[in-house]
């Protein structure tokens, strides 16, 4: 009887998945329907179809210049998403530990979070000067933010009864952190990791589409200004894959370390 | 209370001292005055470009298009989320969707939609909309997630007709998340809008910021910019302000 409980169940999981499967692929036909319809409504001149978009994109990744730009925004965007995770990840376990000075700080970061940033953009040039370095500065004013407010919501939440076994263990501050606080903060960090990971490289492409002479972005907006269609339209595709498989691997791995922190 | 208060009063000092030792490193020339210039001479530039009116149809032209983009990606947003709520299908294909909608830097579809809609109020508008609808449907979707069923079977105790139910039991329980993703959904229009006046447009106080940059005018620069993040940060604040009212109300009763 409960054998063919089970069984049953078993087998409505493995339908419904079926369904849900079934509907992903609806909605993936869909989406390229659509981008095909505005392709030939508009007849090409905004974007291009996606089967010429994909034999163009096959085109330019066999090309050098395309890889020196993706090159120029990869390094800068490593480099703001870098600093943005281990400066972020420090400040928010300070602030998360020293309640005080969380109090005081979450208004202004959360504050900085929500203006407009693309128009401190022309500071950061002036400061940093044309190039990487202002586009890395940039990324990191986008990436920065998120990650100090997801931890230190995920230190502020923890059962106090941590942080006082680490004080009865005599942890140094830093083996606390390392031992105790990060651990137990895993999936928020994670999720700050996440978050922030697109933020820096919104920061990155941005600066490179108002001002730049290399990167993805740069490419972008050139593709346009030449009426260049399908270099546009690549672009944004190769942009658009890899920031949403990158997300997915992160999604996946934040289950992951919830499942093992229960 | 004291805590709090304690904590607004050192982040209000915080505050101060940086603005003072970013105006005394700027008077001492610390700082270039061909970087950054004095906090008061923003300020002062502020006054005198605002006031002189001039700039009167790009701020008009800025703000119409940020209300329409919030208002149409709050109509679209909640319409959605209360679609995709009544089918578990949908939901099931939407919900992927949405987690990972916001990894997709949006701004980069901007020089698409320059291409496709033209130099424009209309990009711009689909811009803010596409940037901050999404947020809204999510937050739809948790409001409705979270209303709980004990209430609805009070509504139908009650044989409350569905448009009531809405109006009287669905709405409250939902607001304060809905409220939240008004909020996002404002700040997101916001930054959506100036930032594609910014890089790519033909008006606007994103244009006028980046216009400025262009011509070496920094004082200019310096005010708009100021005036900006005043618009941004008040506006924001008046949510902010808002949402704890609504949340303290609904805790008390």
């Amino acid at each position: 009887m409960s054998d063919l409980a089970l069984e049953d169940a078993q087998s409505r999981r493995t339908s419904r998945g079926r369904i849900r499967a079934f509907d992903a692929a609806v909605l993936t036909l869909l989406m390229l329907a659509l981008w095909q319809a505005i392709g030939s409504w508009t007849k090409g001149v905004a974007v291009s179809p996606p089967l010429q978009t994909l034999l163009y994109l096959f085109d330019l990744l066999r090309t050098s210049m395309f890889w020196d730009h993706a090159a120029a925004t990869l390094a800068a965007f490593l480099l703001a998403f870098a600093l943005s995770a281990l400066i972020g990840l420090a400040l928010g376990l300070i602030f998360g530990v020293q309640r005080f000075t969380g109090e005081v700080a979450e208004p202004i970061l959360a504050g900085f979070y929500t203006i407009p940033k693309v128009t401190l953009y022309p500071v950061v040039l002036l400061l940093f000067g044309l190039g990487m370095s202002a586009k890395v500065a940039f990324g990191v004013m986008h990436g920065l933010v998120p990650m100090t407010l997801f931890t230190l919501g995920a230190v502020r939440s923890l059962p106090p009864v941590l942080i006082r076994t680490a004080r009865v263990l005599r942890l140094s501050p830093g083996r606390t952190m390392l031992w105790v606080l990060v651990p137990a903060c895993l999936p928020d960090i994670v999720n700050g990791l996440r978050i922030s990971f697109s933020l820096s490289l919104l920061g990155v492409l941005i600066g490179e589409m108002f001002s730049s002479q290399r990167g993805l972005g740069f490419l972008l907006v050139s593709g346009m200004a030449q009426h260049n269609v399908p270099l546009s339209t690549a672009v944004v595709t190769v942009i658009v894959v890899v920031s949403i498989a990158a997300n997915s691997l992160m999604l996946r791995l934040r289950g992951r370390t919830a499942h093992r922190s229960n | 209370m004291t805590r709090r208060r304690a904590a607004l009063l050192v982040r209000v000092a915080v505050l101060a001292g940086l603005v003072a030792a970013l105006e005394i490193c700027c008077r001492t020339g610390i700082i270039d005055p061909l970087t950054i210039i004095p906090p008061s001479d923003m300020v002062a530039s502020m006054i005198d470009h605002v006031g002189s009116g001039e700039l009167n149809e790009s701020i008009v032209n800025t703000f119409s298009t940020i209300v329409l983009a919030f208002v149409l990606a709050i109509l679209c947003g909640t319409l959605a989320g209360a679609l995709v709520h009544r089918s578990s299908r949908l939901r099931d294909v939407v919900d992927p969707l949405l987690a990972s909608y916001y990894s997709v830097p949006t701004f980069i579809f901007y020089p698409l939609l320059v291409a496709l809609l033209g130099l424009g109020k209309a990009p711009l508008v689909v811009l803010g909309v596409l940037s901050a609808a999404p947020a809204v449907m999510i937050s739809t979707l948790s409001g409705l997630d979270g209303v709980s069923p004990v209430l609805l079977k009070l509504a139908r105790v009650h044989r409350l007709s569905p448009a009531r139910t809405l109006w009287w039991i669905v709405l409250p329980a939902a607001l304060p998340r809905l409220f939240s993703g008004f909020k996002l959904a404002l700040s997101y229009a916001l930054i959506g809008v100036i930032a594609g006046e910014f890089i790519l447009s033909g008006t606007g106080l994103g244009y006028a910021i980046s216009f400025a940059y262009q011509s070496f005018d920094n004082r200019a620069m310096y005010g708009l910019m100021l005036f900006v993040l005043l618009v941004a940060v008040i506006a924001n604040g008046i949510l902010y302000v808002w949402e704890g009212r609504l949340a303290r109300r609904r805790s008390t009763g």
